[in-house]
């Protein structure tokens, strides 16, 4: 199949699959069966969870192969790799061993800081992060099959995410009420084809469903997520740096579904243990801000 | 006076529910999310939507709904697409999806491959006196390895059975609710009885 339009009806086909659930960030096999025992609607296979890779420091790459082979063989789930952002050979390497979906992150060290992956040249779906509606549409531009908020990866912080969700929201918002007219400029000052702000508009949502990403660590956060519109969650460190993992895994898998139910997610928070510790993202220096990348 | 159409329940437990519960309302029929046991007396008909087979056996189970579930699959119509179809299947080669047993056919999860072998391939459909030509679109698709007595196989791709049914049970290995036809759906929420043979 070469058709660029049947590949991206698969691909952005696959984002819809995993909508209503969670995809769970991982770092070796174990942690991938648990996950996937959890109710995990995919696992992210990384060298290190963000909060590691923020207080390790160093450069942040792709995961070691063998790694990730081990995590493919390991659970029947979809399985996602990062690669760094920019980095269109980390996405070849990922896309021969066939992982399902590639993963463009600001969480690990950028490989590029004036260009992306041009994403229509692989036939593995990419997922990218943003922080506001400008950014969605210039990675959905360049080829992306889902969309995620940025968040602040590795902090426990909810609150970029929560920032990221409500603006991408509010702008899409104010697609819809804009004269065709109006188009035209607003898609000059995003700095995106108006074709596509044209379809945003008509659809009063993004073409590709939106997760959300970076400091989610609790089953109210999922929720919190979710009624703000998010279509799935992503859960970095929050779950194997939770006191028990497992359990606190679960717990986010039920939250997700049920969501919009506030005494169910009572029952579902209740005795988990201590969640991450986490880090105030009002506590974090400008220049260690992993969403400005 | 025009027939009354059933209320169709669609699983909303994960995966893309939505999406179908947008093509029978752009078909004029009601739509009802099901997440919860009591939410299967409100609904007639129940499609069971893709997503993955692992994550809706752990939810039916964590929020109690396994036993309301094979009571309605037992008799009520229900279709299965992609991860519903492995839900419904007698069998299935993954220990961690519990299956119903509702239509004798065993499954391979992920028979195709991973996700750059999902693909879409033209076909053409002939039911109740129409054909219509659609894209069936397979997303790590579920491949049938056995069909059992009493089966019918609707359509095949290839030398593979893609939608098929028994009794009161529909299934397909493909997404319609990600083409643009509403052709299954209207068939399904309109036309497919219980006593398909």
């Amino acid at each position: 199949m070469d058709n660029k339009k049947d590949l991206m009806t698969v691909n952005v086909g696959l984002a819809e699959m995993l909508r209503n659930g969670v995809i769970m960030d991982v770092t070796n096999a174990e942690q991938a069966k648990i996950a996937e025992d959890a109710g995990a609607v995919a696992v992210m296979a990384l060298e290190r969870v963000p909060s590691d890779i923020r207080a390790g420091g160093g450069v942040a790459r792709m995961a070691d192969p063998a790694v990730i082979e081990k995590i493919k063989s390991t659970v029947t789930i979809p399985v996602m790799a990062k690669c760094r952002i920019g980095h269109f050979a980390e996405a070849q390497l990922l896309e021969a061993m066939e992982v399902d979906f590639i993963d463009e992150s600001e969480v690990l060290t950028p490989a590029d800081y004036e260009n992306h992956v041009d994403k229509f040249q692989f036939k593995v779906p990419f997922v990218c992060g943003c922080r506001n509606l400008s950014e969605a549409l210039r990675r959905i531009a360049e080829g992306a099959a889902m969309i995620r908020t940025k968040g602040e990866a590795g902090t426990g912080d909810v609150s970029e995410a929560v920032r990221h969700l409500r603006l991408i929201n509010k702008q899409i918002k104010e697609l819809t009420v804009l004269r065709k007219d109006e188009l035209s400029s607003r898609a000059k000052e995003l700095a995106v084809p108006l074709d596509l702000v044209m379809k945003v508009a008509e659809l009063g949502k993004l073409p590709v469903p939106n997760f959300a990403a970076g400091g989610i660590a609790t089953p109210a956060d999922a929720s919190l997520c979710m009624q703000l519109g998010a279509e799935s969650v992503f859960v970095g460190s929050g779950i194997f740096k939770s006191e028990t993992p497992e359990k606190m895994a679960k717990a986010i898998v039920t939250a997700v579904a049920r969501f919009d139910h506030p005494k169910d997610l009572v029952e579902i928070s209740r005795g988990l243990g201590a969640s991450m510790k986490g880090i105030s993202v009002a506590n974090i220096g400008e220049e260690e801000l992993l969403h400005t990348r | 006076m025009k027939d009354r159409v059933p209320v169709v329940g669609v699983l909303a437990l994960q995966g893309d529910y939505q999406k179908h519960l947008e093509i029978l309302d752009s078909i004029d029929v009601r739509g009802v999310e099901v997440r919860l046991a009591e939410d299967f007396d409100r609904v007639e008909r129940l499609i069971i939507p893709g997503g993955e087979s692992t994550v809706m056996t752990e939810l039916l189970g964590r929020l109690r709904m396994e036993d309301k579930l094979a009571s309605f699959v037992s008799k009520q119509p229900v279709w299965g697409t992609c991860a519903g179809m492995i839900l419904l299947a007698s069998g299935v080669n993954d220990r961690s999806v519990k299956t119903l047993g509702a239509i004798d056919i065993a499954v391979d999860r992920n028979g195709y491959g991973r996700q750059v072998f999902s693909t879409v391939a033209p076909a053409t459909l002939a039911l109740n006196g129409h054909r219509e030509s659609l894209d069936l679109v397979f997303i790590r698709a579920p491949r049938v390895t056995r069909v059992g007595e009493g089966v019918t196989t609707l359509l095949k791709c290839g030398d593979d059975p893609v939608l098929l049914a028994q009794n009161n049970v529909l299934v397909s290995a493909f997404h319609p609710e990600l083409t643009g036809s509403a052709l299954l759906h209207d068939y399904f929420a309109r036309k497919f009885a219980a006593d398909f043979s």
